[in-house]
């Protein structure tokens, strides 16, 4: 439900903010003092635009548009609170809307690479401050005055030497007609009112009273239910199907078969369409499926680890990236380390199961849901059902959680296709079972990790990954390498260690596959500081300072040296269960350290883990610190907890019973360090999880030397 | 189907629904109030907490009519207004990230306050130990639930 019925006083007092922030869909007229709701469909026109973000109406209330989808790593939060400050704005003040799918007004809007900041701040703050030179200009000519003497400040434009006044919206109207300036000076990180403050984020008060509206709370006057029965190996077809006792169940309106694209290939499934979602449910469990399985390839996971390893031991792989010659390095060494560390498939296990509404009206259709990237549905949908693009409407709503998994485009493509059929608006849910057991997953991959060490240097690593590579899947050609081999590695390693070589052994499999909260950095990380771990170790040195050995950059050595200080790391001794790693992407470093000890039943208990981070220019230090939290979080389940295994091609994990969540008293205390300089802005969503299961692993060793390089792991059992 | 009636923040809703539909459907779908929320339908996440009788309870695992005529609560009878001590805390920890577990892990919060003014940490992990949160807010949510058992035995 939305708040369609709550007075404006009510709404202030409940969203904490002394003017309207909005619930997706509607927000609050600034025209009107009482409490008229606008629809979202006509947010944009919505006062006088100055820019695709910003816009003011004549009362001077701002509008600014949140073009990023939001999935709790605050982007909601962070594209305003750029905004405002050079458009001097007071952030509780404005009003924020989703922007729509749009590629001309907003550019690119995929949510992922933790670009939200680093991508768009340059741009945005430019687009801000020339909005209020815009602005600063009118009022100049107003007054006829040089806008020297004017700056603007919370909403308004002031003269300096006269105290005269005028708010934003009685220049909006002229300042629009003004020629955007060129060349407009940013402030500098000194006088930042709003940006670098742990600002609160604006839609919290949404989230703890109920009124947020995720995908699978949006409803539609007239709208229908739907539930798919898929078929469980992961790209097998319909043979037959008999409905009889579906159709039947009350509420139950319609049933047929449904083809949706995942990638290039065809998930074949039978929906049912009904007036309520337990109709819906209630129907699809009385439908008798029968499935097509012929050339279906029945993985199992214990098969592929065997060939992974065997690929591993056999192959050289495509090279990615050589420097020097690790091999003839490698070859004259009694001493060397070979190595393989493995890595699970994941499911992305968003708190909010996949859901999706589609309205299509014949030459027309609308949607809303947890989107990651609205511009693509658009651009797919409209392609996909050969509806002109301009007549795609994407509607972005809070995301419960995405990862990686709501960027994906099958989900969207079917509802589409089943509103079709229906003849109506359509919200297909998707069980939690379904969302868990029909991918795509993260793959899992395998490592083989040779290294040597001579005067207590790294003379030599190759590494050799092995395991799906995303990319085939979207069509990248096979026989170049994944170019996600260096993922997670720290590229400053290259300055010294000079003989390094990264490969990529081909792997396929049917398992439909898609990135995952840090991608490739979320499994290299692991190998690459595992064995920087071992190396270490072979070399005699503390693993602290071996990495500051071969990280000499300035940015390494302050976050190393920070990581040293918070940590205690100094003062500890060997064997205490301390363990280190540094990783980076996504233009942000990451080092942690982490504590452990064991418990009274021999149990592996991690006490503390520190974290920091250098991800340059930051908007709020309180989101940067809240996604390295859950970074850890989510690391320390991958590791831990879960896993997906498939057997005779079924995903055998099917809910949280059995794909089980790290829970609350699993959770260390986890203290976050932010580095403060005025590089560029780097990632923040993704960059903490790398580092976390290398260095849990190497404080293991270090406790107990016992060196894990299978992952999950169970923590009672080292 | 069966008339049904459900107490829902203290307004009678007289619904006409399958008895065995989970109260999470009745809630969200039939009475309309979609704070409370579907995470796993099997009782493993917490995600659909509300409370019956002013007990803690997953609205998922509970067929309607094992509700009816019971008072039952959703995060929206809290309070509208985030007036409530622990959604106040919720905000001032600023807990939430995509904040979709956050409606059942306040109402669990909710209900050990209410039987323990001053959880301890054992009390709080065996409380809430049943709420997923694939955020990772937990750090936060132990926070929030000391801060609002400080705010409540101040008042109280
Ligand atoms: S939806 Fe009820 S416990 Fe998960
Ligand atoms: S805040 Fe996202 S699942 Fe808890």
């Amino acid at each position: 439900m939305e708040p369609k019925d709550i007075s404006r006083r009510k709404f202030i007092r409940a969203t904490g903010l002394s003017a309207t922030a909005l619930t997706l869909g509607f927000y609050f007229s600034g025209e009107s003092k009482a409490s008229t709701i606008i629809k979202g469909e006509d947010a944009e026109n919505y006062g006088v635009s100055l820019n695709s973000w910003i816009h003011i109406d004549t009362n001077g209330k701002v509008t600014i548009v949140s073009h990023r989808a939001e999935m709790g790593q605050g982007a909601y939060q962070a594209i305003p609170q750029m905004i405002a400050e050079e458009l001097e704005v007071n952030l509780d003040e404005v009003n924020i809307i989703f922007g729509k799918g749009d590629t001309v007004k907003y550019g690119n809007q995929i949510t992922g690479g933790s670009s939200t900041v680093r991508g768009t701040y340059k741009n945005l703050s430019k687009l801000s401050a020339s909005a209020r030179e815009m602005l600063i200009t009118a009022a100049a000519n107003k007054w006829n005055v040089p806008a020297a003497e004017c700056y603007a400040e919370a909403g308004h434009v002031i003269h300096r030497p006269s105290g005269k006044k005028m708010h934003y919206g009685e220049l909006v109207v002229d300042a629009s007609k003004l020629e955007a300036p060129k060349n407009v000076q940013l402030k500098k990180i000194e006088d930042y009112k709003l940006v670098r403050k742990p600002l609160p984020r604006q839609d919290t008060p949404l989230k703890t009273n109920g009124t947020a509206v995720f995908g699978i709370d949006k409803t539609l006057p007239g709208m229908l239910y739907a539930m798919v029965e898929r078929n469980p190996r992961l790209r097998g077809k319909v043979k037959s199907y008999d409905d009889t006792a579906a159709l039947k169940v009350p509420g139950v309106k319609k049933v047929f078969k449904v083809t949706m694209k995942v990638f290039d290939t065809d998930r074949e499934g039978i929906a049912v369409v009904a007036e309520s979602t337990w109709a819906a449910m209630q129907g699809r469990k009385a439908l008798k499926v029968v499935w097509d399985d012929t050339g279906f390839d029945y993985v199992n996971t214990e098969d592929i680890y065997k060939k992974m390893k065997a690929e591993l031991q056999s192959k050289e792989g495509l090279s990615a990236k050589k420097q020097g010659d690790p091999d003839p390095i490698l070859a004259q060494q009694k001493t060397k380390l070979d190595v393989v560390y493995e890595t699970p498939y994941q499911a992305h296990a968003c708190m909010e199961p996949l859901n999706c509404i589609a309205h299509h009206k014949g030459d027309s259709i609308e949607i809303w849901g947890p989107i990651q990237a609205p511009d693509w549905v658009q651009g797919d949908i409209s392609q996909k059902m050969g509806v002109k693009k301009e007549n795609v409407i994407v509607n972005m709503t809070f995301l419960g959680g995405g990862f990686g998994r709501k960027a994906f485009l099958d989900y969207t493509h079917e509802a589409c296709l089943i509103s079709k059929e229906a003849g109506a608006p359509v919200q297909v849910i998707w069980t939690r079972e379904d969302d868990m057991t029909q991918g795509p997953f993260r793959p899992g991959v395998s490592y083989r990790a040779e290294g040597a060490v001579n005067n207590g240097e790294i003379s030599a690593i190759k590494f050799r990954l092995c395991g799906q590579n995303i990319g085939h899947w979207m069509g990248s050609k096979k026989d170049v390498p994944n170019d996600s081999v260096l993922e997670g590695f720290q590229p400053h390693y290259f300055d010294s260690i000079k003989n390094i070589s990264f490969s990529d052994v081909p792997f396929e499999t049917p398992i439909p596959i898609m990135w995952w909260r840090s991608v490739y950095a979320s499994t290299n990380g692991f190998a690459y500081e595992s064995f920087m771990d071992e190396l270490a170790i072979a070399a005699g040195k503390d693993p602290l300072a071996f990495r500051k050995q071969h990280l000499k950059s300035d940015r390494c050595q302050k976050l190393l040296d920070k990581v040293e200080e918070v940590s205690g790391w100094k003062n500890r001794k060997p064997k205490q269960g301390y363990g280190i790693a540094i990783t980076e992407c996504f233009s942000s470093t990451v080092a942690q350290v982490v504590k452990v000890s064991k418990d009274a039943t021999g149990k592996i208990k991690i006490d503390k883990v520190w974290a920091v981070i250098d991800c340059g220019w930051y908007v709020n230090p309180d989101t940067v610190r809240a996604q390295v939290e859950g970074s850890i979080v989510m690391a320390l389940g991958a590791a831990t907890n879960h896993e997906i295994h498939f057997k005779d091609g079924l995903t055998v994990e099917k809910n949280f019973n059995t794909y089980r969540m790290p829970k609350i008293n699993e959770i260390p205390p986890i203290e976050v360090f932010i580095m403060d300089n005025n590089e560029d802005a780097g990632g923040v969503g993704e960059p903490g999880l790398p580092p976390f299961t290398p260095a849990l692993t190497n404080a293991i060793y270090d406790l107990t030397g016992k060196r894990i390089r299978k992952l999950p792991f169970d923590l009672a059992k080292v | 189907m069966a008339k049904i009636t459900l107490k829902v923040n203290k307004k009678e809703h007289t619904i006409d629904a399958d008895p065995q539909m989970p109260l999470l459907w009745a809630i969200r779908d039939i009475v309309g109030l979609k704070g409370t929320k579907y995470g796993c339908g099997v009782a493993q996440c917490g995600a659909c907490t509300v409370h019956m009788e002013g007990q803690p309870v997953r609205s998922c695992s509970i067929p309607v009519i094992g509700a009816a005529n019971k008072s039952i609560t959703t995060i929206e009878g809290l309070s509208d207004d985030n007036s409530h001590p622990v959604q106040a805390a919720w905000i001032e920890e600023q807990v939430p990230q995509c904040g979709y577990c956050q409606s059942g892990q306040i109402m669990a919060a909710v209900a050990l306050l209410q039987k323990k003014t001053s959880p301890t940490d054992a009390d709080i992990d065996a409380a809430m130990q049943g709420h997923i949160c694939r955020c990772g807010t937990y750090p936060r949510i132990r926070e929030a639930i000391k801060k609002a058992s400080k705010k409540m035995t101040v008042k109280g």
